[in-house]
């Protein structure tokens, strides 16, 4: 509260900023948390309910199951949930503007299928092949935002569309039953390889570095335009999450999980890939031009058409970034399952959707962020994890997960009730 | 009088087979507020969505302090100064004032937003309006009563340094207190030296705060009236066609 205090007398001196309205950031950190609840209470809940969720699962699955809290499944877990959370984080980019993707899981096996052909059966160079796996997610997500953008039609339409005819591709490509195995060390690394174990510190401290630096760079950016910060103990508080969180996942992730003489630890390297592009997407959303217009055309397209913005360039380029991001969803996968099938990412569809939904981000578009997706991803690989040591069979799973996504979706509904939407749409 | 800062003059537009505006003359001058009435289906709303260059105009002149001017599309009325606050207000719900009151012009530095500086501006705008009602620039606009989103979008305009605002049906949907205080807004638009023209179907709303009245009768300016110097009964008459000035409606 001390440091509250400081703020307020620092604020209050300054002749003009006593002019201004309030902005929100007043008072000290009991205030702001009274703030913050008042906002929850309000129906802005954000990831609140996935957090509850992954903690609520990971205890019972740990009382439930004497594998769960092992380093070795810790880690299992991560690079489980890898591909999800890259999927959820694409189609955040479609979902905040209202529409959806359900080819993003198809568009990610797709161009694996094309990739592994043009490395396993044509010899190409594996960078190259990448380029061209890429190639094919810009084009798929330039056909949809074509379709949805400039023509029209629904965004479920014309993915659906594409749901059923890349997989079509797929056989045509792979062949029926046909099945590549992966041999690219550098792609199998992604998922199989760990960061040395003072790399995973210094992944940590670089975390810590990056959000700190921001932090301030913003104080002092609106400290130079003359309005007030929020107090600054709130800064230390959220450096001291990430370092704590953070720190004990990197100390489980450094221990000897191996089974045999040779030591297998370290985080593994999909984690720090994982971090670099949750942190640019979520650079992209909330700092710049195109990001505020992708949540003001979800929230309402003909206001932002009014205010100037290119709604029809917005929206196709969304789903050319969530087709691209699909493509690394895909790798991920690949890097995994260390084969490509003809069936390669039709699993992946509506749990891509449920790891965005899950975590926060709304169905009716314009609300949500990257790391809502992420953590909802987790939720649902921890899901299909315990069920996976409790040993129940797969339908059991597909029925959890199924239940949870409409669950999420109706505290989705809910909670744009209480901010003030209606709750049947008209 | 001096010059007005936009004079239509002769302005027709036609759907298909069907005149809507049949040679309408207007005029607005910086300082005041012109009310422009109507019948539902006089041509209200068409006359308004060609001075945003939304729905160009047939044929006519549109002169902006005194130079004839072509407004073909939303950018040549807002490169002039001309901003249009619609019925159904042109906010996004998901965002706060702040963010709607710059959408589509954000300050930035090093290619991201300057949060800061466009916060204080959205607060110095606010402030120079004289609004009270609004606790935090940086609240949500789906928790403001329609009172405030109207201010909002009023202040959204002045923001962009407009010179003609154009508001359509302001306290259309607004209670009793609330239309107070939009009507208070307007008047200290006008105070600014912005010309403003205010759409409405209440007259008393017209009478407190408009300078000028103009009527549109079946596609034609049939009334262009001293508020001071008229009457509600008169205006009226207007409206409905049961009277007529100049000879130009039937």
């Amino acid at each position: 509260m001390t440091t509250g205090e400081a703020e307020r007398t620092n604020a209050s001196p300054d002749p003009i900023a006593g002019d201004l309205i309030g902005s929100g950031v007043e008072g000290g950190v009991g205030d702001q948390v009274r703030a913050w609840l008042q906002r929850v209470r309000g129906g802005e809940m954000g990831a609140l309910p996935a957090v509850g969720g992954f903690i609520v699962l990971s205890v019972m699955f740990s009382v439930l199951s004497p594998f769960f809290l092992t380093e070795r499944n810790f880690a299992n877990l991560m690079t489980q949930a890898a591909t999800l959370v890259m999927l959820g984080m694409a189609l955040v980019f479609v979902i905040l503007l209202g529409e959806i993707d359900l080819s993003a899981g198809v568009t990610a096996g797709v161009t694996m299928c094309i990739f592994i052909v043009l490395v396993n059966v044509q010899g190409f160079n594996w960078i190259a092949a990448l380029a061209v796996a890429f190639i094919a997610g810009i084009a798929i997500g330039a056909f949809i935002g074509f379709f949805v953008a400039r023509v029209g039609i629904p965004s479920f339409v014309v993915t659906l569309g594409l749901f059923l005819g890349l997989q079509g591709f797929e056989l045509i490509i792979i062949g029926s039953g046909g099945l590549y195995r992966v041999q690219i060390p550098e792609i199998l690394a992604i998922q199989n390889s760990n960061l040395p174990v003072w790399g995973g510190w210094a992944m940590l401290v670089v975390v810590l570095a990056v959000s700190a630096g921001t932090s301030f760079w913003d104080r002092a950016r609106r400290t130079r335009a003359g309005v007030p910060n929020r107090a600054i103990a709130l800064v230390w508080i959220k450096l001291g999450v990430i370092a704590a969180l953070g720190g004990i996942a990197v100390y489980i992730l450094n221990q000897d999980r191996g089974q045999s003489v040779k030591a297998v630890q370290g985080v593994p390297i999909v984690v720090p890939i994982v971090l670099v592009i949750l942190w640019l997407g979520t650079f992209v959303l909330d700092r710049t031009r195109y990001g505020r217009y992708i949540y003001a055309i979800g929230g309402n397209a003909e206001a932002a058409r009014r205010a100037g913005i290119k709604v029809v360039l917005i929206r196709w380029t969304a789903f050319i970034v969530c087709s691209t991001l699909s493509v690394v969803a895909g790798l991920f996968m690949i890097s995994k399952v260390g084969s490509v099938d003809a069936a390669a990412g039709r699993d992946l569809v509506l749990s891509g959707v449920a790891a965005a939904v899950v975590g926060g981000v709304s169905l009716f578009g314009g609300r949500g962020r990257l790391l809502h997706a992420a953590i909802g991803a987790l939720v649902i690989a921890v899901i299909t994890n315990g069920l996976g040591l409790l040993n129940l069979p797969a339908g059991v799973n597909y029925a959890v997960t199924g239940g949870v996504l409409i669950l999420a979706a109706t505290v989705d509904a809910v909670s744009r009730h209480r901010a003030g939407g209606a709750i049947l749409r008209t | 009088m001096d010059v007005p800062l936009i004079e239509l003059s002769g302005v027709q537009k036609s759907f298909g087979p069907v005149s809507v505006l049949k040679g309408v003359d207007l005029q607005a001058f910086p300082g005041r507020v012109t009310a422009l009435v109507g019948d539902n289906g006089a041509g209200k709303s068409t006359l308004i969505k060609g001075l945003a260059g939304v729905q160009p105009y047939d044929a006519g002149v549109v002169r902006f302090d005194g130079e004839e001017v072509a407004l073909h599309t939303p950018r040549d009325a807002s490169r002039l100064g001309i901003e249009v606050v619609y019925q159904d207000l042109a906010l996004c719900d998901n965002l706060d004032i702040v963010q709607n009151m710059f959408l589509g012009r954000e300050e930035t530095g090093f290619g991201t937003f300057d949060e800061g500086l466009m916060e204080r501006e959205a607060s110095e705008t606010l402030r120079s309006l004289s609004v009270r009602t609004v606790k935090s620039v940086r609240q949500k606009v789906s928790s403001l009563s329609g009172g405030q989103r109207q201010t909002v979008a009023i202040a959204r305009a002045v923001l962009k340094k407009a010179r003609l605002v154009i508001l359509d049906e302001p306290t259309a949907a607004l209670g009793v207190a609330q239309t107070e205080q939009v009507l208070q807004l307007v008047k200290r638009l006008a105070e600014q030296g912005v010309a403003v023209i205010i759409i409405s179907h209440n007259l008393a709303d017209v009478f407190e705060v408009a300078d000028h009245v103009s009527v549109l009768y079946l596609g034609q300016m049939v009334a262009s009236l001293e508020v001071a110097e008229t009457t509600r009964d008169e205006v009226v008459g207007y409206i409905t066609g049961t009277r007529s000035q100049g000879g130009r409606a039937a």
